[in-house]
């Protein structure tokens, strides 16, 4: 509590320890949802700066940063993808490679699915990456995109009704 | 849409995109916060554009003032 009090009034020791406590959480967030390291990197400090800029608007008797960060990092990395036209996402090489007659068909099939996560509204993508392929705890989401666990299901839900019809639209039926 | 086709989508979208999991960064970040926090630090204030504009708007209307002003520096 005192560490957070000290942050509240500026202090920049404070702030470099809250800094190295919580620089891992906040960056494996963002990487969750912007999938690229070096965006990522950057936006976990542009969310630190936010939080050092608001900081007096910060409640010490709530007393846990984490999930104000979080909510910060969300919306860092939401306004990243609204400004960026095409999300940069990294493509991981999967250990468990299948035959090389399979690979064209395979990365066909993984780019289809790549274009149309793309073209979802970020709020949707967010949630849909988060909640699908992350697994995160759909409170956990909730309280980071500042809504409801029923706006989350209903995001997700529109955002794999979207994701089926534009895979359709391509031949992949799923 | 049923659960099965809730779940096959999301086998899909795991097998195109692999989670991230937890990650760390490769750096320490703190460095970049800090140059971020300088740079901001360093930044010229509105007021001082405010006056070189003023001065600028001096010499121009009046040049006789250069000699003086370059005394003054």
């Amino acid at each position: 509590m005192e560490l957070l009090e000290r942050f509240a009034r500026g202090d920049v020791d404070a702030f470099e320890a809250l800094f190295r406590q919580y620089q891992g959480e906040v960056f494996g967030w963002i990487f969750r949802i912007v999938r690229n390291r070096a965006t990522a990197e950057e936006l976990t400090v542009e969310t630190f700066w936010r939080m050092y800029r608001a900081r007096a608007q910060f409640d010490v008797t709530r007393g846990s940063c984490g999930g104000w960060l979080r909510r910060i990092a969300t919306n860092v990395a939401l306004d990243h993808l609204r400004r960026a036209r095409r999300p940069e996402v990294e493509l991981v090489e999967d250990p468990a490679a299948p035959p090389k007659a399979d690979v064209a068909e395979q990365s066909e099939l993984r780019l289809t699915i790549l274009r149309a996560v793309e073209r979802l509204s970020p709020r949707l993508r967010a949630a849909v990456l988060l909640a699908l392929i992350e697994e995160e705890p759909y409170e956990k989401i909730a309280e980071a995109l500042g809504i409801s666990v029923n706006a989350v299901k209903v995001r997700v839900f529109r955002g794999v009704r979207i994701l089926r019809k534009e895979l359709e639209r391509a031949g992949v039926h799923a | 849409m049923n659960e099965r086709e809730m779940n096959e989508m999301k086998r899909l979208l795991r097998e195109a995109l692999p989670p991230m999991g937890e990650s760390e960064p490769r750096r320490d970040l703190w460095p970049a916060m800090l140059r971020r926090m300088d740079g901001r630090a360093v930044r010229v204030p509105w007021w001082d554009w405010a006056l070189l504009a003023g001065a600028g708007l001096l010499t121009l209307f009046f040049p006789g003032v250069i000699p003086a002003l370059l005394y003054h520096l």
